[in-house]
This record gives C-alpha cells, sequence and structure tokens, in this order.
C-alpha cells in the first residue's frame, strides 16, 4: 500500500516538474498563438472562417470549442473602439449591454454596450460545417455522457457529411450507450437513403427507441402528401413503420404510467412524513394538534437559518437541518405540551380549538420575526437535476431523496417505537395508562416526549418540504388539512396505516390529475375520504382489542 | 367533555332572553334612527360604516347560535359551518348578479360581467330562476339544508363522532373551497360576486335601504334565537342534551340518536345559511375565501369566548371577539393574531363555560 502510494507520488512529482519546464515556453505560445488566428476571424470571408476554424481546432486550446459554439450561435463580436473579439453571454434582446467573456481565458471581461459590438456573422453552410467540427471535437471527447449529447445534437438535423462521421465514429466507439445513440442516427439516415429493405430493418431499429424525434419521423413515413400519394413508397416500410409507432406508443404510455406512479409515490411520501408525526400525537396519544402544521414551518423555517449561518456549508445545509429542526420542533413541542396540553387530557375538541391558538401565534410569531413574505431556501446542487432513464422516463433528484427520506424517517420512527425503552414506555402509557403509572412509570413525562417526538418529526417533515414549496408564515396552513386526511384514512393509532395511506392517497390523487386537473382531483379525492370515513369510521387499519374500546 | 358539558349552565330563564331581545330591538330602533335622523355633525350621529358593520356582526351572531345550537347543545363539534354561511351568500349573491342586469360593465343583459369575460353564451342551468326573490330565498334555505342532510345522513348514520366528525366538516369546508376557487365552476372564480346594484328594486348603496335590512336582520336574529330556545327547552332539546352528555345511553333508552342529531344539524346548517344570505348584501360581496376551515375555527372560538350552550352567550361572543378584531385589524395589525390566538388558549384553560360562566350564578336563574 505504502509503496504503490510513494510510486503514485513520484509519478506526480515528475509529470509536475515536466510541466513546470515546459511552462515558460507553452505558457506564452498557445495563448498568442490562439489569439492570433482568432483576430483573422474580424474580416474572413465565409469560406475563410471555415478555414480559421479548423486552425483554431488544431490549437487544440481549451477555448476552441467554447469560441465555435458561440460563433455558431451568434454569440461571438468584435468589440468597436478595440477591435478585441469577446464571446457574449447571453443576447436577450430585452438587454442593453451584454456581459462580455475572453474568448481565451473565457474569464469575464466586463460589459459593454449593445450598439458598440459588431457580431461576427455566419451563414447555412459555415453553420452546418461548425455543428460537424464541434460534433467531431466532441466525439473525440474522453467522456461518454459528451459524445452521446453530441451524437444526439448531430441526430437532429442529419447531412451527408454528420452521416459520415457518425459512420467512421461507429467503428471506433467503445461506449454501448453511445453506440445505441449512434445506430439510431444512423438508422434514421437510412430511412432517407437507404434501399426498401434496408429501411424496413432500419424502421425496425427504430421501433425500440422511444425519442418524439424518432417518432415523429416514423409518423411522416405512413402519412400521404397533398396530392394523396404516400410520402413513403414501399408498402411493407409503411406496415413496417405502423408496427413501429405502435411499439413506441405501447412502450412511451408504459413509461408515463410509470412516471404517474412514481410522481403519485413521491406525493404520497410527503403526505407520510407530514402526516407521520400527526400519527403519533393524533394516533397514539389522541391529541388533535392543529398546531402540527405550524411546528413543520418551524421545521421549514430552521433550515432557512441554517443556510443564511453557515453560508459556506450550502451543499451539507439541508443534512444539518435536519436534526436541528426536530430538535427545534421537538422542544416547541414539549413545551406545548407542558404548558397548555397537559391540562386538556380527555378533552379532545378543547385540545383542537387551544392548539389552533398555538398555530396563530406561531404564525404571527414567524410574521415578526422573518417578516410575512416567503423566505427563499437553496436547494444543494446534489438534489436538483434529473436521473435520466431513457427517453421517456426520467427522475427528478429531489423526488426521488423525498422519498427514500421519508421512508427513512418511517423506520426510524417504528424503530424507536419497537426497540426503545422510551417506545415500550410509550405503547404502554397510551395502551393502559393507570397500569403503567401502576408498573413506574413516568407517565407525564412519557406525555412530554411522546408528543416532542410527534413535534420533532414535523420539524423534519419541514426541512423536506422547504425543498418543494414556499418556505413562509403559510406552509403548515396548506398541509394539515391533507396530514389529518391520512392519519384518519389509514386509521388512527396505526403507523403502517399512516404509510399506506398517505402512499395510496398521493397515487389516488396523481392518476386522478390528468382526466380531472389538479384542482378537481383533489376535490374529488376529499369527497371520496369523506364517503369513505362513513363506511370505515375507523379507517383502513382499524385498531382491534382494548385499545380500541379505550379510543 | 361530557364532564364539562355536564357542568355547563342550563340557563334559560325569561330573564335572560329579555334582555338579549331587549337589547336586539334597540340596535334595531336606535342605530337606524341615529344613522338617518340625526345629522351628520351630531355626535350622535351613527355612520353608515358603523351601521354595516353592526349588521355585519349581527350576521355573525346569527352563525354563532346556529354552531351554539349544534356543540353546546348536541356536542357536535361542525368545523364547517362556514361553507353553509358562504352558500347561503352565494344563493343571495346569486339573487343580487341577477339584478344587476344590463349595469354591468359588459351591459349584458343576462349573464353576469364574469362569465361575459370567459366567454360563456348561456346561463348554466344552476343560474335559472335566480332572478326571482322568493326562489333565491327558498335556495338560500335549501342549499345548505341538502348539503348538511346528506352529509349528517351519511355521517351519523355510520356513527362519525367527535374529532372525527369535526375533522370531516373540515374537509368538507375545504373541498368547496377549493371548488368554488375554479373559475369553471360557474360561480365567479377566486372573485366571487361583487359589484351589486339593489335589491327588490332598492338602491343598496343608500342608507334607508341598509338600515332596512339591519332591521331585518335583527328580526331574522330575534327569530332564530327564539326557535334555537324553543328547541332546546322542548322535550327534543332535553333528548338532544342527553345525546350531548351520554350518546350511548340515549340510544340504549330507545331514542333514535341519529335522527335527533340530523335534524339539529340541518336546522343550524339552515340557521347559518339564511345568516350568510344577510351578510352579503350589507358587506357586498361574496368570494370563497368565506369557506376556508379558519372561518368555522373562528366561528367556534366566538361561541367559546361568549360560553358554549347558552345562545345568547354565543351572540355576545361574535360580537365582542369581531369588535376586537376590527380594532385590532386597524390599530395593531400585527397584534391581532397574537390576541385571537392567545383568546383560544385562553379560554379553553382558563374559562371552559366562557363568559357567561363568570356571571353570578343567582343572574342565571337557576
Amino acid at each position: 500500500m505504502t509503496l504503490t502510494t510513494s510510486g503514485g507520488q513520484r509519478l506526480l512529482w515528475l509529470l509536475l516538474a515536466a510541466c513546470l519546464a515546459a511552462l515558460p515556453a507553452s505558457a506564452q505560445t498557445p495563448d498568442d498563438e490562439f489569439r492570433a488566428v482568432l483576430a483573422e476571424l474580424r474580416e474572413a470571408s465565409f469560406s475563410d472562417k471555415e478555414s480559421i476554424a479548423d486552425k483554431l481546432i488544431a490549437t487544440s486550446h481549451m477555448s476552441a470549442r467554447p469560441v465555435l459554439t458561440a460563433l455558431l450561435e451568434d454569440r461571438l463580436f468584435v468589440r468597436s473602439q478595440d477591435q478585441q473579439i469577446f464571446i457574449v453571454s447571453s443576447t436577450e434582446e430585452s438587454r442593453t449591454q451584454y456581459e462580455l467573456i475572453d474568448p481565451v481565458s473565457l474569464s469575464r471581461a466586463g460589459s459593454a454596450p449593445v450598439d458598440e459590438l459588431t457580431k461576427i456573422g455566419t451563414n447555412n453552410r459555415l453553420r452546418r460545417f461548425l455543428r460537424i467540427t464541434i460534433a467531431r471535437g466532441a466525439l473525440a471527447n474522453p467522456d461518454p455522457d459528451v459524445r452521446r449529447a453530441a451524437v444526439r445534437e448531430l441526430l437532429r438535423s442529419l447531412d451527408a457529411s454528420a452521416i459520415e462521421l457518425l459512420r467512421q465514429r461507429k467503428t471506433e466507439e467503445t461506449d454501448a450507450r453511445v453506440l445505441y445513440e449512434i445506430d439510431t442516427a444512423l438508422a434514421l439516415a437510412t430511412l432517407d437513403d437507404g434501399d426498401a429493405a434496408a429501411r424496413v430493418a432500419a424502421v425496425q431499429t427504430l421501433s425500440e427507441r422511444l425519442s418524439p424525434e424518432v417518432r415523429n419521423r416514423l409518423a411522416a413515413l405512413i402519412e400521404r402528401n397533398d396530392d394523396g400519394s404516400f410520402a413513403e413508397s414501399d408498402e411493407g416500410v409503411r406496415v413496417a413503420a405502423a408496427a413501429a409507432i405502435e411499439t413506441i406508443d405501447t412502450a412511451r404510455s408504459l413509461y408515463s404510467g410509470v412516471e404517474t406512479l412514481f410522481f403519485g409515490l413521491s406525493l404520497g411520501s410527503v403526505l407520510v412524513l407530514v402526516a407521520i408525526g400527526l400519527a403519533i400525537t393524533f394516533g397514539v396519544m389522541g391529541v388533535i394538534n392543529m398546531a402540527h402544521g405550524e411546528l413543520m414551518m418551524l421545521g421549514a423555517y430552521t433550515t432557512y437559518v441554517v443556510q443564511t449561518a453557515l453560508p459556506g456549508y450550502i451543499e451539507w445545509s439541508v443534512l444539518i437541518a435536519v436534526p436541528a429542526a426536530f430538535l427545534v420542533a421537538g422542544l416547541a413541542g414539549v413545551l406545548i405540551e407542558r404548558t397548555i396540553i397537559r391540562f386538556l387530557y380527555g378533552r379532545p375538541l378543547e385540545t383542537l380549538l387551544a392548539t389552533f391558538g398555538v398555530s396563530l401565534i406561531l404564525q404571527q410569531l414567524v410574521r415578526t420575526v422573518f417578516s410575512a413574505n416567503n423566505r427563499s431556501v437553496i436547494t444543494p446542487s446534489w438534489m436538483s437535476g434529473t436521473l435520466p432513464i431513457n427517453d421517456a422516463l426520467s427522475i427528478t433528484y429531489n423526488r426521488l431523496y423525498i422519498v427514500i427520506f421519508s421512508l427513512i424517517v418511517f423506520g426510524l420512527l417504528l424503530a424507536v417505537l419497537k426497540r426503545t425503552r422510551l417506545g415500550l414506555d410509550i405503547r404502554a402509557v397510551s395502551q393502559n395508562r393507570a397500569m403503567a403509572r401502576a408498573m413506574g412509570i413516568r407517565s407525564e413525562w412519557v406525555d412530554a416526549m411522546t408528543f416532542g417526538l410527534g413535534a420533532g418529526i414535523a420539524g423534519v417533515a419541514g426541512v423536506a418540504l422547504s425543498q418543494l414549496t414556499n418556505v413562509g408564515p403559510n406552509l403548515g396552513q396548506s398541509y394539515i388539512i391533507d396530514s389529518f386526511m391520512v392519519v384518519v384514512f389509514g386509521g388512527v393509532g396505526n403507523l403502517w396505516g399512516t404509510l399506506i395511506g398517505g402512499i395510496s392517497l398521493g397515487v389516488i390523487n396523481k392518476l386522478l390529475e390528468p382526466y380531472a386537473g389538479a384542482v378537481l382531483g383533489k376535490i374529488l379525492v376529499l369527497v371520496v375520504l369523506i364517503l369513505f370515513i362513513q363506511r370505515r369510521p375507523r379507517g383502513l387499519f382499524p385498531q382491534t382489542g382494548r385499545a380500541a374500546e379505550a379510543a | 367533555m361530557s364532564a364539562i358539558a355536564g357542568r355547563l349552565p342550563l340557563s334559560f330563564s325569561d330573564r335572560e332572553s329579555l334582555w338579549f331581545l331587549s337589547i336586539l330591538a334597540v340596535i334595531a330602533i336606535a342605530v337606524p334612527i341615529l344613522n338617518l335622523a340625526v345629522p351628520p355633525s351630531s355626535p350622535l350621529h351613527v355612520s353608515t360604516y358603523v351601521l354595516t358593520l353592526v349588521g355585519k356582526y349581527l350576521c355573525y351572531a346569527m352563525l354563532a347560535i346556529a354552531v351554539d345550537l349544534i356543540w353546546g347543545f348536541c356536542g357536535i363539534l361542525s368545523l364547517g359551518h362556514a361553507a353553509f354561511f358562504a352558500l347561503g351568500g352565494y344563493a343571495m349573491g346569486m339573487y343580487l348578479m341577477r339584478q344587476i342586469g344590463t349595469r354591468g360593465v359588459y351591459g349584458h343583459p343576462v349573464l353576469p360581467d364574469f362569465m361575459v369575460f370567459l366567454n360563456w353564451t348561456d346561463l348554466p342551468w344552476f343560474w335559472y330562476g335566480f332572478d326571482r326573490f322568493w326562489f333565491a330565498m327558498l335556495m338560500v334555505a335549501v342549499v345548505p339544508a341538502v348539503l348538511a342532510y346528506v352529509f349528517g345522513w351519511l355521517a351519523f348514520r355510520s356513527r362519525v363522532t367527535g374529532v372525527y366528525l369535526s375533522i370531516m366538516t373540515q374537509a368538507l369546508s375545504y373541498a368547496l373551497m377549493l371548488a368554488f376557487f375554479r373559475n369553471d365552476m360557474g360561480f365567479g372564480g377566486n372573485n366571487g360576486f361583487t359589484d351589486f346594484k339593489d335589491i327588490l328594486g332598492f338602491d343598496l348603496q343608500q342608507d334607508t335601504t341598509r338600515s332596512v335590512l339591519l332591521v331585518v336582520t335583527v328580526a331574522a336574529l330575534a327569530a332564530s334565537y327564539c326557535v334555537c330556545r324553543a328547541i332546546v327547552a322542548s322535550r327534543a332539546g332535553r333528548v338532544i342534551r342527553a345525546i350531548r352528555d351520554a350518546e350511548s345511553r340515549t340510544r340504549f333508552l330507545g331514542y333514535r340518536v341519529e335522527s335527533y342529531k340530523l335534524w339539529v344539524f340541518v336546522f343550524s346548517a339552515v340557521v347559518a345559511g339564511v345568516a350568510g344570505a344577510l351578510y352579503v348584501p350589507q358587506v357586498g360581496i361574496i368570494n370563497p375565501s368565506e369557506f376556508e376551515p379558519i372561518n368555522s375555527i373562528e366561528v367556534v372560538i366566538w361561541v367559546a369566548v361568549g360560553g358554549r350552550g347558552t345562545l345568547f352567550g354565543a351572540a355576545a361572543g361574535a360580537a365582542l371577539v369581531n369588535y376586537a378584531k376590527t380594532y385590532f385589524t386597524a390599530a395593531l395589525p400585527e397584534v391581532w393574531l397574537y390576541a385571537l390566538g392567545a383568546i383560544f388558549v385562553g379560554v379553553t384553560l382558563f374559562l371552559p363555560r366562557g363568559l357567561a360562566g363568570l356571571m353570578p350564578a343567582a343572574s342565571r336563574g337557576k
């Protein structure tokens, strides 16, 4: 181990030394050379620009591709005053000043008014040439993702040179996913110029693809021209294309079903997360905590405070906020229990009113401290973005993490209740308070801890919500009815009921949405729930035995 | 809960009713006179703003009595009574919208402005008949009654009680709010109805019309108080109280608990609907925010502040809390929610019988 490390280190040092030795000579030349070639662009004709582009690539300077991309996208400008060439970051029409980027170092170089800049123009031929040139560079990139993106870019508008480039690449390519994209592109190309048999084979290859471009291209095959003749002359190709479209549509609708299901699952796990704290306070203790939503709000604001206090640790902020929010909301919960709720045990309706009062006070407290405006909570970069599964299905990371997170919280809570001393005490007190006290359990302490546990989990849910919705004083209100619905639906006093209830409500909601719209879907779910409670007043999984009698 | 309920005062001495009705009579006579007959320069003059405010409080008092009837006497904590109130208000609003006629912004003879705006060409079927006052008044009672009947029939038959029932009523109100927020429901979306012109041909902006509305509201409040009092003092009223205190025992004694609960619930919903119908022409607007769950909960706190199971206490609580709200939201807006929250907590902890519970036992007549 030590040997390898030192060997590696020595190699590293050698390399570094070599670089340092080469530096004085090469540090000047490539940049200057690049800049010199670039300067030729100012006065070149369109055909000259092609050869200049080739030269730029030939310098193998790291700025070559960004510059050519900028040229392709009409973002390469000459500044009138000193004839310097700059890349412009964005050419939105509303702007009067363009942000300038130095084309060699790619660092910011101030800004300039629009009318002091002259665009370096392109024509169709040059653009096609640039596209191919850039793609060729990208296809040689060691990162397979860059290569895939390049193939996809070429696939949008195929021409002879692009096809040639892809054919050539296919022989060298080793990555299966890049090959897959190349096959798609080549099959699309074959549709234009292959013979009938080759076209049928191409259609068959394409029938396994899911992207909308492929489907549109196949659909064009079976369309009729204005004069009534088919766009595709060969009968066999048309039949194959029709079959391929059907295959693609079936697969796409399957994946969109999977996507809906996943949306439902993620909504369901949000519901589980917001309801599970309530399942403790309402289900186990029988306390209606209308301030539950506001405890979640406290958790969300804790996330905000953590991010404000530790601006250097945004990536970690959510992970730091989870225990912090648990503590903040949990302590608030213990405080509420000790000062208010303990006087109201056995009077559920009064508890409901008093905790509602607490919720109003907490809302106003947050308005006083943080103002009534929404606070912006930053999403860490590892939580944003999507995980592409295929062309028809991609999963956003934040939804994925919410599902995982709520399952973890559920598992931990279950473990606390089933495996710890506190859990044992909680269950004992909720089943038979008098007997538990006789056994020496301090029921008052257990009450406070139980309520604190439920409240703390509400705070943890708030951290998750801060990544999904606006963090404002009304955050809690919008979830409180949903969370009660989940608990009532699943059956009071049953954590598994809450899990299944929450997830099925989420899935039902998302399944209804395409047909009924978001709002009407929600109304339908509420109405169905109201009817459901009439049929099964104690929820999906009612408590049985003595606990049920006592409730 | 039943332990507390058992200690609630069963106070129906005529003296209290007399006091309550006399105060109402004084309001009905004095406020319009001070508004119409006394010149604005006089310090005794009651401005139109105050007149409207009093009318609003009276409507809230009626709603509070409706809630007190079912919560204070039957033990059903409804967190959805604002929905019945709003439905009555919407029925009245539909009549008032039809009365606008060609005076709307778009001047369409039949369609209200918001429908023209949405490019609708025909009046939806559920708007038929609302150009007639008697029909609209019928709907003010019928719509809340039918909803309460259907909901109550389902809920009480399957013995959904206590907290479950409260949450269900809240969900009902929430679902209605979401529905009324939708533009294509045909109820004006989130803007609701406003810009009313006249009622039965009388201009709503006139002080005379407003004064008459106030007198009508007082009459309606007095009438609902008397009917509720008659109900709770009757033999059926004793059964209702028995249900509150020991539902199972009442059932075992052979009473049909579900029917009693259902009819009290429906009657209470009708009273709430009428209150809403009187509220809308005086306030001049109705929109879906009236369905918000917090409104229903606020009604419950009015009743709790005034005193559950007293009827007059509920009415007084409504007036008091709303006066406090008017005062605080104008003078110290940021304090109001603290105050309301503190009222919720304080009343439930320290005043389980409300302000009525503070009255000396002798004056409670029992």
